[in-house]
C-alpha cells in the first residue's frame, strides 16, 4: 500500500460544495432561502433548484451521524421516545438528531423545513418517516409524489402520466406557494441539460471499473462520487465541474495503470473484484474498507451507488420533456426495480466488470433493500456459478455491527475466491 | 341451523385449511373459474367475484406451518409472514392458484412479489400500486388502471367479460358481506360476552377464503344467533388491539388477551374485510368508479395509507370513544415497519387523551402467551382498579 494519501482536487472541489451546501442551510433563515426536506432515491432536486429553493436530504444527515459517530447516541434518544428496536434506524437516527437541536454534519444548525417533499421512491419506510416529521414540524406542507414501482419490468405511459399529473398539481403548486416563485419550465430544462452531462460523466466514471487494475473502488469511493448527485447538486454548474474533474483525475490513473485510493494510500495488488449489492455500513466505514483493501479486493460495482438514479441501461433525462423526465428518472432508481430487474442488472454489472465474486451486505434496518436479497443471491449463484458471500450489518447502529463476525466471513469469502482463482489458473 | 359452536368450529376449519380445499373445490365446478390469492391488508375483491373469480385472502401459515424452507429465503430481521407464505409456495399449497395480487403496503410484501414472479408461481403475479394521491383524476385514474390489468389477467384466463351489472351484483355481495361483519362487530361490542373475540376472528377469517355467497350466509346466522342472549357478562377491561393489519397474530394470542382480563371490543386483524367504510354504490353505470370512488373517499385508516389531511391518531381517538374502550393494546408483528413507525404518533396521542395503553410484539407462529398474560392481566388490573 502506497502511503501517499494527498487529497485529489475533485475531494476538496465536493468538500467546498458540500460546506457550502449546508452554510447556506445556516443561513437560510436571513437569507429568506426556503428549505426543502426530501429524500435521495428519486430526489427531484432539479425542481427545487429551479425555485430557488434548497434541499435537506435526512438520509444524508443520518449517514453523516454515523460516520462522525453520533448515531449511537440519536438512536437511544428516539427508542426513549417510543421507536422500536426493530425499525428503520436512519428515521431513528434523524428523529434523534432533531431531538438534540438538528445539528448537521458540519456543526452548523439545520434549519426546518419550509416543504416536506415525500417523493418516496422504492420505499414505504420514506412514507411512515414523513408522517413522524409532519408531526414533529406541525404546519409545514406536505408534497406527496408517489411514484410507482416497476412491478411489470416497465414504465408504462400511464405510470408516468400518474407522475406528471401529480407534479403539476400537487407538487408544483406547493413550491410555488412556499418560494413565491413561478414555475419557470425554461429554467427547468436548462438545469436538466446539466444533469444530462453530469449522468454521461457518472457513467464513464463508472465505466472505468472495467480496466485492470480498476482505478477508483465503486462501492467505499462510489459513495462520496454520487456525494454531489444525492445531495441537492444534481443540474448545477458546480456539479458538471466535480464530475469533469473527477473523470480527468480517474483518466490519468487509468492510463498510469494505477488501484484505487484508499484512506491509506493507494492499493498497489488488485487481488479480488467484486460486486457489492447493499448500502454499506456508516459507523465502522474505515475498519469496513480497511477489511476489503487489505486483502486487495476492490469493489468494481456495487447497487448502492445507483440508488439515487440508474444510468448503466440508458436512461439520460431529457430536457425537452422536463416533468416527464423527471418522473421516469425516479421510477428507474435502483430500489425501485423489481426483484428481477435487480437481480439482471447485477448479473450484467458481474459480467461486464468481470468479477470474481459477489457479495451481499445485508442491513438489518432496511427492507427495502434486505427482503428479497437471499433469492438474488440464489439465482446469480445458479446463472453465473460465482462465489457468493454475505454479511450482516447496519447502516447507523454501532449495535449491529459485529467486526469479527465480518471479518470471519470475509475470510472465508476470500479463502474461496482464492481457490477458485487456482483451480482456473491450473485449468 | 347449527349451533354457534358448530358454525365456528367449521369457520376456524375453512379458515386455517392451508391446502384451500374449499377454493379448489369452487373452481372445479366451472371451466372458466379462476383463483386469484391476495396478500394483505386490502383489495376490492368485487372486481374477481365479478370475473368469476375467487379471491383468497393469503394470510401466512401462522402457527400451522413449520417454516423449514422459508427461512432460506428471509433474514432473521424480517417479518415471519412472507417467509411462510414462501414455504406455503414451495410446497404446493397454492397449486389451485391462478394468479397472485400483492398489494402495495410494505417493501416486503413488494418484494414478496418478486420472489414469486422469479419462482414462477400462478399465471400472473401483480403487485396493485394503490395511489396515495386521493384526487379522483389522479389516484383515483391511476387505480383504475391498476385494477384493469388484473382485469385483463384474468381475461386473458378465462375471457370472461366483465360488464357493469356483473359487477353491480358483485358489489352488492361485498356491501352485504361488509354490512354483517359490521353487524357482528357492534353486537359483540355491545354483548362481548355472548361470543369471544376468537370466535368472531375465525368467522370472519373463514369469508377471505370461501365464496362471498357463503360467507353471507354463515354471518347471518351468526348474528341470528346471537341475537339472543348467551353467557353472562364478566368483570373485563375493554380494548383495542392495534397494528396487526398484515401478519395475523396466532389465535392463542387472541384467547390470552381476553383470559387475562379483556374484552377486544376492536381490532385490525383482518382489516381488509372491513377496509371501506359503508357502502359501495351499486347502481352506477360506471361501477369501477364506484369502487374507485370507495378507495378514495371511504377507506379506514392504516399504516399502509399516509394519512396527510387526515391524522390517524384522530381517528384512532374517534374509535375508541365509539367502542367505548378503556384501554389500547399495540400489538405487532416483530420488524413491522409500518406498524411500529406507527405506534409512538399513535401512543402519545393516547398519553395526551390519557388513554392506558401497553405494547408488544409477536409473530404468527409466537407459542408462547405466558409473558403476554401477566403483562395483559396488570394492564387489566391497574385499569379496574384506578378507573
Ligand atoms: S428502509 Fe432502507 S431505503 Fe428505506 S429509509 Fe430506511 S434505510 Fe432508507
Ligand atoms: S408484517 Fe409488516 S413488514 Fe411484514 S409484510 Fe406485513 S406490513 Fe410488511
Amino acid at each position: 500500500m502506497s502511503k501517499d494519501v494527498s487529497k485529489e482536487r475533485s475531494m476538496i472541489i465536493q468538500k467546498e460544495m458540500i460546506s457550502g451546501l449546508f452554510k447556506e442551510l445556516s443561513m437560510a433563515k436571513e437569507t429568506g432561502k426556503k428549505v426543502v426536506y426530501t429524500f435521495v432515491p428519486g430526489n427531484i432536486s432539479e425542481l427545487i433548484l429551479s425555485f430557488g429553493m434548497l434541499p435537506v436530504y435526512p438520509e444524508i444527515n443520518a449517514l453523516q451521524a454515523g460516520m462522525r459517530k453520533k448515531s449511537a447516541d440519536y438512536i437511544r434518544d428516539a427508542e426513549q421516545h417510543g421507536h422500536s428496536e426493530d425499525v428503520c434506524t436512519y428515521v431513528k437516527c434523524d428523529v434523534g438528531m432533531m431531538l438534540n437541536g438538528n445539528i448537521g454534519p458540519t456543526g452548523e444548525k439545520i434549519p426546518a423545513p419550509d416543504l416536506l417533499l415525500l417523493s418516496y421512491t422504492g420505499c414505504f419506510t420514506f412514507l411512515k418517516w414523513f408522517e413522524t416529521l409532519e408531526r414533529l414540524y406541525p404546519g409545514v406542507p406536505v408534497a406527496l409524489l408517489h411514484t410507482p414501482y416497476q412491478e411489470a419490468h416497465k414504465i408504462t405511459p400511464e405510470m408516468t402520466t400518474y407522475m406528471v399529473k401529480q407534479l403539476k398539481e400537487e407538487v408544483i403548486p406547493k413550491m410555488e406557494m412556499v418560494s413565491g416563485n413561478k414555475y419557470d419550465e425554461e429554467k427547468l430544462k436548462s438545469i436538466l441539460r446539466n444533469s444530462s452531462k453530469v449522468e454521461d460523466y457518472i457513467i464513464k466514471i463508472f465505466e472505468t471499473t472495467k480496466n485492470r487494475p480498476s482505478p477508483i473502488d465503486a462501492y467505499f469511493a462510489g459513495v462520496y462520487y454520487i456525494g454531489p448527485i444525492n445531495s441537492g447538486f444534481r443540474g448545477t454548474p458546480e456539479a458538471v465541474n466535480y464530475y469533469a474533474e473527477l473523470y480527468s483525475e480517474i483518466l490519468l490513473r487509468v492510463e498510469k495503470k494505477l488501484g484505487p485510493i484508499t484512506p491509506e494510500g493507494e492499493m498497489e495488488e488488485e487481488r479480488f473484484r467484486l460486486v457489492v449489492e447493499g448500502p454499506p455500513n456508516w459507523t465502522h466505514f474505515r475498519e469496513f474498507w480497511k477489511l476489503f483493501y487489505d486483502m486487495g479486493a476492490v469493489i468494481v460495482a456495487s447497487s448502492y451507488t445507483k440508488v439515487g438514479g440508474v444510468y448503466d441501461m440508458g436512461f439520460r433525462v431529457n430536457p425537452d420533456k422536463p416533468l416527464e423526465s423527471l418522473a421516469d428518472y425516479c421510477m428507474n432508481c435502483y430500489t425501485n426495480l423489481n426483484l428481477q430487474q435487480r437481480t439482471d442488472l447485477l448479473s450484467k454489472c458481474i459480467t461486464d466488470y468481470h468479477a470474481d465474486g459477489f457479495l451481499v451486505n445485508s442491513i438489518k434496518s432496511c427492507n427495502s433493500f434486505s427482503a428479497g436479497q437471499l433469492m438474488i443471491m440464489q439465482q446469480l449463484e445458479r446463472t453465473l456459478e460465482i462465489p457468493i458471500g454475505f454479511i450482516e450489518s447496519d447502516l447507523v447502529d454501532p449495535r449491529y455491527f459485529s467486526y469479527s463476525n465480518i471479518k470471519n466471513r470475509l475470510e472465508s469469502f476470500f479463502q474461496m475466491l482464492e481457490q477458485r482463482k487456482m483451480i482456473f489458473t491450473q485449468e | 341451523m347449527s349451533t354457534l359452536q358448530e358454525i365456528v368450529a367449521h369457520c376456524e376449519e375453512l379458515a386455517f385449511d392451508l391446502s384451500f380445499k374449499r377454493a379448489g373445490a369452487w373452481k372445479a365446478q366451472g371451466k372458466d373459474r379462476v383463483v386469484i390469492g391476495h396478500l394483505p391488508v386490502y383489495f376490492p375483491r368485487e372486481v374477481i367475484h365479478a370475473a368469476n373469480g375467487l379471491a383468497v385472502g393469503i394470510l401466512g401459515g401462522g402457527d400451522k406451518k413449520l417454516i423449514i424452507k422459508g427461512d432460506a429465503y428471509y433474514q432473521s430481521y424480517i417479518c415471519h409472514m412472507p417467509r411462510s407464505v414462501i414455504e406455503l409456495a414451495l410446497d404446493k399449497h397454492f397449486d389451485d392458484f391462478d394468479g397472485f395480487i400483492f398489494p402495495s403496503i410494505c417493501d416486503v410484501i413488494r418484494n414478496l412479489s418478486g420472489m414469486f414472479q422469479m419462482l414462477g408461481e400462478g399465471k400472473f403475479v401483480k403487485y396493485l400500486d394503490f395511489p396515495q394521491n386521493f384526487k379522483h383524476h389522479i389516484g383515483g385514474t391511476f387505480y383504475r388502471y391498476e385494477l384493469q390489468t388484473v382485469l385483463d389477467e384474468i381475461h386473458k384466463l378465462n375471457g370472461v367479460e366483465v360488464t357493469a351489472e356483473r359487477l353491480n351484483h358483485s358489489i352488492g355481495m361485498f356491501n352485504l358481506n361488509r354490512a354483517l361483519i359490521c353487524q357482528l362487530y357492534d353486537i359483540r361490542n355491545e354483548f362481548p360476552w355472548r361470543m369471544t373475540a376468537a370466535d368472531v376472528y375465525h368467522v370472519v377469517r373463514a369469508g377471505y377464503v370461501i365464496p362471498v355467497e357463503e360467507h353471507n350466509e354463515i354471518l347471518s346466522q351468526v348474528i341470528h344467533l346471537i341475537q339472543k342472549e348467551a353467557g353472562n357478562p364478566t368483570d373485563k377491561i375493554r380494548v383495542l388491539v392495534m397494528g396487526a393489519f398484515c401478519e395475523q397474530p396466532p389465535v392463542g394470542l387472541i384467547r390470552t388477551i381476553e383470559l387475562a382480563g379483556c374484552y377486544v371490543v376492536e381490532d385490525d386483524f383482518l382489516l381488509g374485510a372491513r377496509w371501506i367504510q359503508g357502502d359501495i354504490e351499486t347502481g352506477s353505470a360506471d361501477p369501477m368508479e364506484a369502487i374507485t370512488t370507495a378507495y378514495l373517499e371511504k377507506s379506514t385508516f392504516s399504516s399502509s395509507v399516509y394519512d396527510v389531511g387526515n391524522p390517524k391518531e384522530a381517528r384512532l381517538i374517534d374509535l375508541i370513544r365509539r367502542r367505548k374502550v378503556d384501554g389500547v393494546i399495540f400489538a405487532a408483528p416483530s420488524f413491522c415497519d409500518p406498524a411500529l413507525l406507527d405506534h409512538p404518533i399513535l401512543q402519545k396521542e393516547c398519553n395526551d387523551k390519557n388513554i392506558r395503553f401497553i405494547s408488544f410484539l409477536y409473530s404468527e407462529n409466537t407459542g408462547q402467551f405466558k409473558v403476554i398474560k401477566e403483562q395483559v392481566g396488570t394492564f387489566s388490573d391497574s385499569i379496574k382498579l384506578w378507573d
